[in-house]
């Protein structure tokens, strides 16, 4: 597979993306009277504004070729510690900024333990996964933690410009910085670089383990953010506040056309994704299908996102005829990891 | 005095000698901080909470062993224990028609998950994703909410749990302990004398040589993942045996337990590393821990997860670190004695190297 025929074959699922909200857009339309009104499309987008915006840092995590599985359990985390410090009195801004610490300290040292001790960053954030949700059991044990001020909760659940609020108004802000840094900056370029070949991207002179700890420490912090905002949209946090979320968000970024193998992938692409994921679950709620259900049409669509593309480049290698494939292939990103 | 020790141990033994030595260390401070820890009640309590983790992590660390993983495992066990249980509230089979059953529907589970992993080339993380999601949905949709309950199954499901095997003075070896040690050993000699458990430590170690030498990867693979499904069926028989009552909630978080002490117990989750015995032990220190913390005064039962995530920590970086290290070593030693004796055989002749 050369670089050239899968960005063409990427350039052709983004369309294909396109026609697939086109597609659930007008079930939608057809569905509900109002739906096209900004309130309904503030509302929609509020629903899961959290993970949408923890996409946007996965799509950089992912692109660099590594995986994060404990975003969900630190925006457990984060909520927890701002609900255990709001409760111990502790003033809420600066509760805010501790939460937001421990979220970029404990991303830096996932970026740690994988770039400078060398572990594969599936078994880091697994340990993340199960123990950062353990630190928010210790927090809060089973209790429902709720008593935000006021300030607080109204910035989660009202709108500043109509119906829009702050938490949209902030990705926006977000996917726009995102974008611009992925494909029109230095660091973005090494992104890239790094996923799509790590020991080049060394012999380059690229700063990988640098790059991959500000990767690793801005996805902490990103989803810490993301934990504040849901416990300002919700008024209370649980220690099993956001399980499971980490489907919806991997999900949401290959379904955008962002290779799991690292150096392919496009922001349009995860903004494409996120407004069909979002439009989607709409309409299985309009459709009657329950939130549970729902989950499992996100993780068939989870596998069918890889599987149809391996299967549409395997039918096309068969089909085109192309001089004889080199026998040694470069290496994958992971086996390099694992060298070094 | 690293050199004489490297001579004897390999570094794989020498980190299961650590987790060997972490473990008895567990139990022995447990026994001074709880009474009567030793006692044949909390003995038996702990080696029956053993069997359903040991048979799921078996399955498990044949999957982890090919650089792949089943987070689905749960859902698995979860999935067949339901459906085989309202099998049971309607008809009258035998206990061992019930187990086969539910390794069939368990193997069956697993076979697409080996499909789509390798022959689909889905990564296994994004498969068993995506399937812990769909088959708990599927156990969810089938049941409508509703729950099977012990009173609705037939009388040898509630006298099965206790049937014991030997007893010798108190301490009982519990049939439900005595399938997880047959299965134990059983994977053991798998992954020891079959060509089939050799060739996934091949696969795990370096995919592409081994395709490249002819082993039918794909095909070991898609075994791996149907075995470690019929496994986690047989736990699922096994779950609904032992509780009785199955909600739709049935097993959920076991995976993270599973794997948790696949990789304590040493086997590398890029494949190719890994022993029974390892796994063994790591399943035997997170219960003793799970069980231990809960009874032990001085923490609350919230710090367990905790816990385990910080154990899965530190025993991949020791793996990474100080193994890496031991390893280098090894290496070393053994080419040190292979020159010396290559000096001797030439007679001390000099320019060697």
């Amino acid at each position: 597979m050369g670089r050239i025929d899968a960005r063409r074959y990427l350039r052709r699922w983004e369309s294909l993306l396109v026609l697939f909200l086109l597609v659930v857009l007008a079930y939608n339309i057809t569905q509900v009277s109002n739906f096209l009104t900004a309130q309904n499309q503030a509302n929609l987008f509020q629903l899961s504004i959290e993970k949408a915006i923890v996409a946007l840092i996965m799509t950089f995590v992912i692109i660099s070729g590594e995986i994060d599985l404990s975003v969900a359990s630190m925006m457990a985390l984060s909520a927890a510690v701002v609900a255990r410090l709001n409760e111990s009195r502790m003033e809420h801004v600066l509760a805010i900024v501790v939460a937001l610490a421990v979220g970029l300290g404990l991303g830096a040292l996932n970026g740690f333990f994988v770039a400078n001790v060398g572990i594969n960053s599936l078994a880091v954030t697994l340990a993340g996964y199960i123990g950062y949700r353990g630190l928010a059991q210790v927090f809060i044990e089973d209790n429902s933690v709720g008593g935000f001020p006021g300030w607080f909760t109204r910035l989660g659940q009202k709108g500043i410009i109509g119906p829009i609020t702050f938490s949209i108004i902030l990705f926006f802000i977000m996917a726009a910085v995102a974008g611009v840094i992925l494909h029109y900056s230095g660091f973005g370029r090494r992104v890239y670089t790094v996923g799509s070949n790590a020991r080049v991207a060394i012999f380059s002179g690229v700063p990988v383990a640098r790059t991959r700890i500000i990767i690793f420490a801005t996805s902490g912090l990103v989803s810490a953010i993301a934990g504040i905002l849901y416990a300002a949209r919700l008024g209370a946090v649980r220690s099993s506040t956001a399980q499971g979320f980490e489907l919806d968000i991997i999900t949401i970024v290959l379904l955008g056309g962002v290779s799991i193998f690292g150096g392919v992938g496009s922001m349009v692409g995860v903004l494409l994704s996120i407004f069909l994921v979002l439009n989607l679950r709409n309409g299985m709620t309009i459709a009657g299908i329950t939130g549970n259900t729902q989950t499992g049409v996100i993780g068939l669509l989870l596998i069918l996102s890889v599987l149809i593309p391996n299967l549409v480049s395997r039918a096309q290698g068969r089909f085109r005829r192309t001089p004889v494939e080199p026998q040694f292939q470069a290496p994958r990103p992971e086996t390099v990891q694992s060298a070094g | 005095m690293t050199d004489r020790l490297l001579r004897h141990i390999r570094p794989e033994q020498f980190r299961e000698l650590i987790l060997l030595v972490v473990t008895i260390g567990a139990l022995l401070f447990f026994w001074t901080q709880i009474p009567n820890y030793f006692d044949p009640r909390s003995i038996n309590r702990l080696t029956v909470g053993l069997a359903i983790p040991l048979v799921v992590a078996i399955g498990q660390m044949m999957v982890v062993l090919t650089r792949n993983i089943d987070l689905s495992v749960s859902s698995t066990v979860g999935l067949t224990a339901y459906v085989v249980g309202t099998f049971l509230t309607r008809n009258e089979v035998s206990p061992w028609v019930a187990a086969v059953m539910a390794m069939l529907l368990g193997c069956a589970l697993g076979a697409i998950n080996g499909l789509l992993v390798a022959y689909g080339g889905v990564p296994a993380i994004i498969t068993t994703l995506g399937t812990l999601a769909i088959y708990r949905v599927v156990l969810v949709e089938i049941s409508g909410a509703k729950t099977v309950t012990t009173g609705d199954l037939p009388g040898w499901i509630g006298s099965l749990p206790s049937k014991t095997l030997v007893t010798v003075r108190d301490y009982d070896l519990r049939l439900m302990v005595a399938i997880a040690l047959i299965v134990t050993i059983a994977g053991y000699l798998v992954l020891r004398f079959l060509p089939f458990g050799r060739r996934l430590y091949a696969i795990g170690s370096n995919p592409d040589a081994a395709r490249m030498a002819g082993l039918p990867a794909r095909r070991d693979v898609f075994c791996a993942f149907v075995i470690c499904g019929g496994l986690a069926g047989l736990a699922g028989f096994m779950y609904l045996v032992r509780f009785g009552n199955i909600t739709v909630t049935a097993a959920q978080g076991l995976e993270l337990q599973v794997v948790a002490a696949v990789v304590v117990g040493g086997a590398s989750i890029l494949g190719g590393q890994g022993t029974i015995f390892g796994v063994l032990l790591g399943v035997m220190l997170i219960e003793i821990l799970q069980q231990s913390l809960l009874r032990w005064s001085g923490l609350s039962e919230f710090v367990k997860d905790a816990i385990l995530g910080l154990l899965i920590l530190i025993a991949i970086t020791v793996d990474a670190v100080v193994l890496g290290r031991l390893r280098e070593a090894w290496v070393n030693t053994r080419r040190r004695d292979r020159a010396a004796a290559r000096l001797v055989m030439e007679g001390g002749a000099d320019g060697a190297d």
